[in-house]
């Protein structure tokens, strides 16, 4: 799906002066810039803008989704953000209201997502007074947010407005809030939007130095053992079919980090998967053998990297990156790159030798072989298994031919997904990396449904991170939408339970969860969903799901006590991986179980 | 080792903060920084004293960089640059001890600004090293109460950061060209 980047201030509308409420000019503003949906949740200090949103959602102009808890509203500005690369936008009220945003607008910053969230602030007379419902917006969520604003007069409003947008999508995508005082909302103005944008300092697109790509050219071109390491930046700059030239042309393996999944074909003979802790053996070994490792739009994440001063310890690093700061921060390159990859990359690659690399592709397809070998999907299992259960939803939706959207909690399921789903293109994977928060899947799913509404959307979840935010099934049913859900029920924090067992001696504290009966509770809320919990239930009830119109909720049982391998521990290397177990059964905490 | 940094910005309510809420996030270790307003109306200067290594103060400018209010940042450990600390020191005196004082701080170039029965206020300017063996001379006789601006710093004649010029146009060009209130109100 191409992503449109730099979209244009939407024409047709009158950029020329007129006469608006406060509030008017949040719509209008929003019109502008071509967004016609908003997420978001009412309350006092945003009323006047509510007020006003009457007139745009009568004619149709706006659309807003009721979200159950503010902090869903970011999350499904940003998944709607991630499946258009467009701004997303969400609301809410002063207070309790914001500082509910909070986690959500940190996970969207924190994976480069392009989200504007506007917040009702009280009247500025009573700014500073601890009024009721007032929470120092700015100051909260400052650390959060790629920039934020606090309009306290109405001649700035349009303005801010248009930097907001501006600033949220140009460059590095990322979190803009803008806090608006009720008085600016209800006092009347002349708005206009014909502004240039002017931002001294603000540069979203560093200009591409020439000699920067020839020396990266030069040093790849003299690789024997060549690796490119591909992160988000080549979603966000849609430069995946020059990925794939590149690799083609010149023979280089490439493995993902987790935002960077399906950045080339996984079935792809080059493409190694995704590395890093969880990343599978093959690929960490061939991070810590190359000899010139090409790491393109990612930073350097601990997830990615482990041990710091081991990490790819005798490689060249060249470093494609859009944002200077992420140049050097946790790894100094060789030779930097910097610059937007839609620029950068065509220029690189007809600097390019065509190579095959002939050795070094046999040895890691020999690694691979190895790996191979201890998958445990390569057995058939009695008891219903997670990675099985990701593996069937990949052949089930393989068939379809609609777009498919997969959007993933975080814990174990979101490993095994990313191990066991086969990833065919690059954004088809929705998930909370940097942050790692839970409760994201649900409602990013939603979000990502109302972009496009023809898409396949599965949101696959764990029981915990389920339970966070499952309140949103009603905004599912309010607003009609077809996400089918997948609960990977395991009775536990699956992944903090993994922990312990590794780390802690096997001490469950905190870990084993309840879960409440999810057929019933989808039931409630007028949602048709299954049980499985036999493997031989899991291609019928995934066949169900499809078949049925709309929602549709599966509670899959899964076998409650494994773990996901390869695992590197924190703080070590890479390559020091605990690797999958022999295939056998040992006795679990819950009885007789494969010891995967 | 030390390096000496000046970043200027939009002069707006709550940049202060902007800029070392992101040097608190990100762990760096900030020896001093001084705030003020700059040349140019709208715009404000600060000058920061970094401990670490070039790795490290190659962080904080891009990363002050990235502060959207911030217009420019400049790195100017390797230049020629006149670098001052102002500091006004309350000593105690006695009429034995004070004529002494007076000629340390005269040996220094300091100003006796204030003075009464039991005390005097030196004012020192000077590089932090002179302020600080200032300091230590003065110490023995009782120190009541002392401020210490943090170092400021600017660059001699030719040595002029060249970037910061072009903001400051292109800021001039900005306000101007808005013709919106915000230009002139900064
Ligand atoms: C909001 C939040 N709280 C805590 C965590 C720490 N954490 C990471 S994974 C995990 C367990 C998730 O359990 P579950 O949703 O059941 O998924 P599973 O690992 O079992 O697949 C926890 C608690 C987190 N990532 N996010
Ligand atoms: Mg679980």
């Amino acid at each position: 799906m191409a992503i449109a980047k730099r979209e244009p201030t939407s024409s047709g509308y009158d950029l020329g002066p007129q006469e608006f409420t406060g509030s008017q000019m949040v719509w209008e503003a929003l019109l502008r810039e071509g967004v016609d949906l908003v997420f978001g949740h009412p309350g006092g200090a945003i009323l006047p803008a509510y007020d006003a949103l009457a007139e745009y959602e009568g004619d149709g102009r706006i659309h807003h989704v009721l979200v159950r808890h503010e902090q869903c509203a970011a999350h499904m500005a940003d998944g709607y953000a991630r499946a258009t690369g467009r701004v997303g936008v969400c609301v809410a009220t002063s207070g309790p209201g914001a500082t509910n945003l909070v986690t959500g607008l940190a996970t969207a910053q924190m994976d480069s997502v392009p989200v504007v969230a506007i917040t009702g602030q009280v009247p500025t007379n009573l700014l500073g007074t601890d009024a009721f419902q007032e929470s120092d917006v700015v100051g909260v969520t400052q650390p959060v947010c790629k920039h934020n604003y606090l309009v306290t007069e109405i001649e700035e409003l349009p303005l801010v407005m248009k930097e907001a947008f501006y600033i949220a999508r140009e460059g590095r995508p990322g979190v803009v809030l803008v806090d608006i005082c009720k008085d600016v909302q209800i006092a009347t103005g002349t708005f206009r939007y014909d502004f240039d944008i002017n931002l001294p300092g603000f540069e979203p697109w560093p200009e591409v130095t020439v000699e920067s790509v020839q020396e990266a050219a030069a040093l790849l071109n003299d690789a024997d053992r060549p690796l490119i390491l591909a992160g988000h930046g080549i979603h966000l700059s849609d430069t995946s079919r020059e990925l794939l030239q590149l690799v083609e042309k010149a023979g280089i393996p490439v493995v993902t980090t987790l935002l960077g999944t399906g950045n080339i074909p996984e079935t792809h003979p080059l493409s190694l998967g995704m590395g890093g802790m969880h990343g599978e053996a093959f690929a960490n070994r061939a991070v810590q053998a190359c000899d010139v490792l090409l790491a393109m739009g990612m930073r350097f994440d601990d997830r990615i990297t482990g041990r710091l001063d081991r990490f790819a310890a005798d490689a060249k690093v060249i470093h494609f990156e859009l944002d200077r700061a992420e140049v050097g921060k946790n790894i100094v390159p060789d030779v930097a790159v910097i610059g937007d990859l839609a620029e950068t990359l065509p220029a690189f690659l007809p600097l390019i030798r065509e190579r095959q690399h002939k050795d070094w592709v046999a040895t890691l397809d020999e690694w691979r072989a190895e790996t191979d070998e201890a998958d445990i999907i390569q057995y058939e299992v009695e008891e219903l298994i997670p990675p099985y259960v990701i593996r069937q939803l990949w052949h089930a939706t393989e068939k379809t031919d609609q777009r498919v959207i997969v959007v993933t909690d975080v814990g174990q399921h979101q490993m095994w997904e990313s191990q066991y789903y086969i990833h065919e293109q690059a954004g088809m994977l929705l998930t909370s990396g940097g942050l790692g928060t839970m409760g994201y899947a649900l409602p990013a799913a939603l979000g990502a449904q109302m972009a496009d509404p023809q898409a396949l959307v599965w949101c696959v979840a764990g029981d915990g991170g389920f339970q966070m935010t499952l309140q949103e099934l009603a905004t599912i049913q309010q607003e009609k939408l077809p996400v089918k859900v997948a609960i990977i029920n395991n009775g536990f924090l699956g992944m903090v339970r993994q922990w312990q067992q590794i780390f802690y001696d096997k001490r469950y504290v905190g870990t084993p969860v309840l879960s409440p009966d999810y057929v019933k509770l989808a039931d409630a809320y007028g949602i048709p969903g299954a049980v499985v919990r036999h493997p031989s239930e899991v291609v019928p009830v995934l066949e169900q799901a499809h078949a049925t119109e709309g929602p549709f909720l599966v509670d899959f049982q899964v076998k409650e006590e494994i773990n996901v391998y390869p695992m590197v521990a924190p703080g070590a290397a890479v390559d020091e991986l605990i690797r999958r177990p022999k295939p056998g059964y040992v006795q679990g905490y819950s009885g007789v179980q494969p010891s995967w | 080792m030390q390096y000496t940094l000046v970043a200027w910005m939009r002069d707006k309510p709550g940049v202060l903060n902007r800029v070392s809420g992101m040097l608190r996030r990100r762990n760096f270790n900030i020896d001093s920084l001084q705030v003020s307003h700059s040349e140019t109306p709208g715009i404000s200067r600060m000058t920061f004293v970094v401990d670490g290594d070039e790795r490290v103060a190659e962080q904080v400018v891009k990363q002050l960089r990235k502060v959207v209010d911030v217009t420019a940042v400049e790195d100017i450990t390797n230049r020629l640059a006149i670098l001052r600390e102002l500091a006004l020191i309350r000593v105690r005196t006695t009429p034995e001890t004070r004529g002494e004082i007076m000629q340390f701080a005269e040996i220094y170039r300091a100003q006796i600004v204030d003075v009464n029965a039991e005390n005097l206020v030196v004012q020192a300017v000077g590089t932090e090293d002179k302020v600080d063996s200032l300091i230590e001379l003065l110490r023995p006789f009782g120190i009541d109460e002392m401020v210490r601006t943090g170092r400021v710093a600017l660059c001699r004649g030719d040595e002029r950061p060249k970037r910061r010029k072009q903001a400051t146009a292109i800021f001039k060009a900005a306000a101007s060209l808005n013709g919106n209130g915000r230009g002139e109100q900064e």
